[in-house]
């Protein structure tokens, strides 16, 4: 599991000592996010995101049980006990706010986590499992995401769903009956709602399931790092503790930094103000866009124009869009290049920051009004979103000449600061 | 072996290589499985629309009091529903188009009750992304068919409600109704 250097948790204190012998829950704590865990020298602070997700995480659980303790789920009360929150109990307002715009700093995270992963090649081998199951919690992430923003069933909660579910509906055959069974009815109502908040509430644990065995299935290998080379021994490593939950102390405070700045001076700078206005089944927002989060997927499902062959344009979209995130299930077995980090892949390199503009560009197009030439750019960058997974990476893979890659992790550090007599030569503190 | 197989129960096996076990396990596992098939339907079938909703499934609509020219918007299923008594200015507009020209090709007759020409009854969600196009009420543009207008994103239909410029792919939903007296109609 781990390395043999690895230090081992000794308990001195006698209650520590039987504890450990009845339950060694402290042993594993140790072991995972302790002294007990050998990290490679040399992460940089994009290293931080994966714990800044967690942090995230505990944010909306936190404020989410909070707000589910003056919420009514019924679609007659809903919006008004969330107003109510927001006015009369004591920090509702705050409550709120952090939940709401905790959910888009949890995507930052998590998107800077996942090109992270991307540009250093986390997902291959031996991180298979470590990449699938972090596609999982990203799937589970949106699911929650949509069905939380249902909650306080304003108008763009009420046709959010119901376009969104009417995703279900492009299905042939049995569409429409999966969509009314989503809903509960033939258009969201209040059977919807409490489904919702149902699973709105489940998920998030479902979702903290999910990252422990992310984090087991990432302490199996050990983590990666940006030279992408393997731990080769114990110069190679420091512990977890402490060097890592400084670092990523460090970074926790510039986050909660970020986050406060938007939570107390911006608090609606990502919402809608139609989200203001309850749900009016008999009147359409003028422009119904999902949250920013969402934007790139919602340009690809609407990049379809036309019909293909038998296949109505509004199914491509949809299987298009689902498409695009099952595509990244397959990633670790078509990128085939032995090696991972994009540092000694100077082809690979490029294309990384021109997938980045594109899914930006894609990003950009999901907000912009369904007209050209926004339409046409949304083709083309969905286009190319695929070709980069299914035909570029497959090729530079085979074709591509790779920098020469360090013989260890330290000596790619050592390089770095100018030191070349091996171990003894400490990193000099900063 | 033999004596403990004995023991067990098991039993020598037969011609054919198959013990009582194998049947035994088999036979188990099918029962529970069974078992938790029936017990999963329930735990799906909850999520389907309860009685109440099923209850509000048809909606009947009273149409004396529509005037040649007027529309009312109600509600059909928790979606709006425009009911419409077409001119006949309006009626020969429609007529006056070749089918084949439209993007979904459909007469007015298609889209009506035998004999009830004049009576157009149609969803009010926008085929392209469920928006509520404009038209139903008193002074609202109708788009330049004279129909309906959806305006998040232009999409105009004419008099017979059938989609003629914009992006929406469709014509207007015609739901299943049947007139059950000249002035009233059962939708759903």
């Amino acid at each position: 599991m781990s390395f043999p250097w690895a230090e081992q948790y000794t308990p001195k204190h006698p209650v520590m000592q039987w504890v450990d012998e009845k339950l060694p829950l402290p042993r594993l704590v140790y072991n995972a996010v302790g002294a007990g865990y050998p990290v490679p020298r040399n992460l940089n602070y994009f290293w931080n995101f994966g714990v800044l997700a967690g942090l995230a995480l505990v944010i909306q659980i936190v404020t989410g049980v909070i707000m589910a303790m003056h919420y009514g789920a019924n679609d007659l009360v809903a919006f008004g006990t969330v107003e109510q929150t927001m006015r009369d109990v004591n920090a509702g307002w705050l409550m709120r706010y952090a939940h709401a715009n905790g959910a888009s700093f949890f995507f930052i995270v998590v998107y800077l986590h996942i090109f992270r992963g991307l540009y250093f090649g986390s997902y291959k081998a031996p991180r298979e499992m470590v990449w699938l199951l972090g596609l999982v919690i990203f799937l589970l992430m949106m699911a929650t995401a949509f069905m939380g923003y249902v909650l306080p069933w304003g108008q763009m909660s009420y046709w959010g769903a119901k376009v969104i579910t009417g995703l279900f509906g492009a299905i042939p055959v049995v569409g429409e009956p999966i969509q009314t069974w989503l809903l509960g009815g033939f258009a969201p109502g209040n059977a919807s709602l409490n489904r919702f908040f149902s699973l709105h509430f489940l998920l998030p644990f479902v979702i903290a399931g999910v990252i422990i065995l992310h984090i087991w299935a990432l302490h199996i290998p050990g983590s990666s790092n940006p030279t992408g080379v393997e731990v080769k021994g114990p110069q190679d490593t420091v512990p977890f503790h402490p060097y890592y939950t400084a670092k990523d102390g460090f970074g926790a405070g510039v986050f909660l930094i970020a986050f406060s700045i938007l939570l107390f001076f911006a608090p609606n700078f990502l919402g809608h103000p139609d989200n203001y206005i309850e749900a009016n089944p008999l009147s359409t927002p003028a422009h119904i866009v999902p949250e920013w989060y969402f934007w790139p997927f919602y340009a690809i499902l609407r990049a379809f124009t036309v019909d293909f062959f038998f296949i109505p344009a509004k199914l491509l979209g949809v299987l298009a869009m689902f498409a695009s995130i099952l595509l990244l299930f397959f990633l670790p077995w078509l990128d085939t290049s032995p090696v991972r980090s994009g540092r000694y892949r100077p082809m690979f390199r490029k294309f990384w920051w021109i997938l980045l503009a594109d899914v930006a560009v894609l990003g950009y197009c999901g907000v912009a009004p369904a007209a050209e030439p926004f339409v046409m750019i949304s083709q083309i960058a969905a286009a190319y979103y695929f070709a980069h997974f299914l035909i570029i990476l497959p090729l530079i893979s085979r074709f591509e000449k790779p920098l020469p890659l360090p013989g260890s992790i330290t000596e790619a550090v050592l390089a770095k600061y100018g030191k070349t007599d091996g171990e003894s030569a400490a990193v000099p503190a900063e | 072996m033999a004596s403990v197989e004995q023991i067990d129960g098991t039993g020598p096996s037969g011609e054919d290589g198959v013990r009582r076990r194998d049947f035994i396990n088999i036979a188990a596992v099918s029962f529970a499985g069974v078992g938790a098939v029936a017990v999963v339907l329930p735990l799906i079938d909850q999520m389907n629309p309860s009685a109440d909703v099923l209850a509000l499934a048809s909606t009947e609509v009273d149409l004396s009091a529509i005037q040649p020219g007027q529309a009312i918007k109600t509600t059909f299923r928790s979606q709006p529903l425009f009911v419409r008594q077409l001119t006949p200015k309006e009626i020969a507009e429609a007529d006056k188009v070749d089918p084949s020209s439209l993007r979904d090709p459909q007469t007015l007759e298609e889209r009506t009750v035998d004999g009830k020409k004049q009576w157009l009854v149609t969803m009010g969600v926008c085929t392209h992304l469920g928006c509520v196009p404009l038209g139903a009420g008193e002074g609202e543009n109708r788009g330049e068919f004279g129909g309906y207008f959806c305006p998040c994103h232009g999409s105009s239909y004419d008099t017979a409600a059938r989609i003629r410029k914009g992006p929406a792919p469709k014509n207007l939903e015609v739901p299943k109704y049947s007139f059950t007296s000249d002035t009233a109609i059962l939708v759903g």
